[in-house]
């Protein structure tokens, strides 16, 4: 079933196009990789798939399981987080903000599925522990959970593994072929198409035609 | 110096100054968190300076309740200054380095030229650095600084998950729902009513020292949102106090004691975020 459709899409800032002529169809359990060179247009792309930035012209259109506010999104590490002073534990929770509605608070629910999203991630030891303090892969899984806590069907990760070191690239693209393998779908951009190869399902070149 | 304390507490100036100071020290250390990590720690210099130009307007204006023009205009100003954002044409800390010497300037020329009083220099002297004037509150200016204390403090209680999750990263919250604007917007006016409360305290110049340094003294040691909101919030109590304290008996200036009561704290507090090997910005 077709989760997300992109007919004919144009993209980029105010009134210059960065990318136009996008077509494709994201479906239920993909694996999608967006690939293209640095300046293809492939993080504004996934910022007008989230709906934070209005196409120029085309359309996306969600399938009807999709609401808004249940795409879960790994973004690239912004310079703000790099001292924030924030326990992993209450990062997470923040995932599950857009189930909140207008309750100012977590509910005991919401409180119970970031836990379970850490334990899924691995990360539950360091419930406590300052994100600023911690690895790049471990900031990376920390990020996961959460977008995981907004989600139960649609990943978005923006260059999951830039920064990494190779060990701990291999072993983010693993959880997330391990995401994928439950059920997740992933839809992923990256600019290394060697590693996605081995991963994805799909993988449509930014600038070129869906493969 | 027991006596001399106990004496001055009986008169009700003294009990305001106290109450007005430590509701404006609360409620500036909380937002001040949000406006570090958001890099705007120059928000409050800027906006302050704003409100130094209204204040001088609303002199030459002869308004009995300065309050009525100050307010407004801060709000505004804060409104723009927050919404001007990454895209803009003139970056975020120079368009405030922009509104606050120039609002600094209109403000001292209009008093200069239409000035009413016979003490200029004292007016804006007290204004920018709010010598006396925590000292002649009057009841009325008490209880509306209470409700506006209350205010922020609720406000602040109820959005407290949406502020952490906006401050943290807003790409997400967006993504996720969340009103990131609107959200951005409410951080704006509270702050902006927090800097006309805050006037009264520490003056125009002074008041960035309230809202950064509790957080910065807070982030050197502790390590998750909450405990650095919940340090930062006790901490600038606990120097509003010593410094409204020691002004009284030795006869200081209070903005400027409570600012270097800061001052120290922040230095007790990187000394401890060295030995423990705290976060550090």
């Amino acid at each position: 079933m077709a989760l997300i459709t992109v007919k004919d899409l144009s993209l980029g800032y105010e009134k210059t196009v960065v990318a136009s002529g996008i077509n494709f169809t994201v479906k239920e359990g993909d694996y999608f990789c967006i690939v293209g060179e640095n300046g293809s247009g492939k993080t504004t792309l996934m910022k007008t798939l989230l709906g934070l930035k209005a196409p120029i012209s085309g359309q996306i259109i969600r399938g009807d399981v999709l609401e808004r506010n249940e795409i879960g999104y790994l973004p690239q590490q912004t310079e703000v987080q790099k001292d924030f002073p924030a326990s992993v534990k209450e990062i997470v929770l923040s995932g599950c903000q857009g189930r909140c509605g207008r309750r100012p608070f977590y509910s005991k629910a919401e409180k119970a599925l970031a836990a379970q999203q850490m334990e899924r991630m691995g990360i539950t030891p360091l419930a406590s522990r300052c994100y600023s303090e911690l690895s790049g892969g471990q900031q990376q899984r920390v990020l996961l959970a959460r977008a995981l806590c907004a989600t139960r069907k649609v990943l978005l990760l923006d260059e999951p593994v830039s920064g990494l070191d190779p060990e701990a690239t291999e072993h983010m693209y693993e959880l997330i072929k391990q995401l994928n393998d439950e059920g997740v779908t992933i839809i992923m951009i990256s600019h290394d198409i060697t590693s996605v190869k081995k991963y994805a399902s799909r993988i449509m070149i930014l600038g070129g035609d869906a493969a | 110096m027991i006596d001399k304390l106990t004496l001055y507490l009986q008169f009700p100036f003294v009990q305001y100054a106290l109450i007005v100071g430590v509701l404006i020290a609360l409620c500036s250390s909380l937002l001040g968190v949000t406006l570090v990590l958001k890099r705007f720690s120059f928000i409050g210099d800027g906006l302050s300076h704003v409100a130094f130009g209204a204040m001088s307007i609303a002199a030459v204006l002869e308004l009995s309740n300065n309050m009525l023009i100050v307010l407004p205009v801060t709000v505004l100003s804060a409104v723009l200054l927050l919404r001007t954002g990454k895209n803009a044409k003139i970056k975020g800390d120079a368009m405030i380095a922009m509104i606050s010497v120039g609002a600094l300037a209109f403000g001292y020329l209009l008093m200069n030229i239409f000035s009413t009083s016979s003490n200029l220099t004292g007016d804006v002297c007290s204004t920018l650095f709010g010598s006396t004037s925590i000292l002649t509150l009057t009841q009325a200016e008490v209880w509306v600084c209470i409700a506006l204390s209350v205010a922020v403090v609720v406000i602040f209680v109820l959005f407290y998950n949406r502020i952490f999750a906006v401050t943290f990263d807003e790409d997400f919250a967006r993504a996720a729902g969340t009103r990131v604007d609107l959200y951005n917007l409410l951080i704006a006016v509270v702050i902006a009513v927090i800097i006309v409360l805050a006037m009264n305290l520490v003056g125009s110049l002074l008041i960035s020292a309230l809202v950064i340094f509790p957080a910065l003294s807070a982030m050197r040691i502790f390590k998750s949102f909450r405990s650095v909101t919940v340090f930062s919030a006790c901490a600038s109590v606990l120097c509003a106090l010593t410094g409204l304290l020691v002004s009284i008996l030795a006869g200081t200036p209070v903005g400027s004691t409570i600012v270097a009561a800061d001052v120290v704290f922040f230095g007790l507090c990187w000394m401890i975020g060295k030995v423990k090997g705290g976060v550090r910005v």
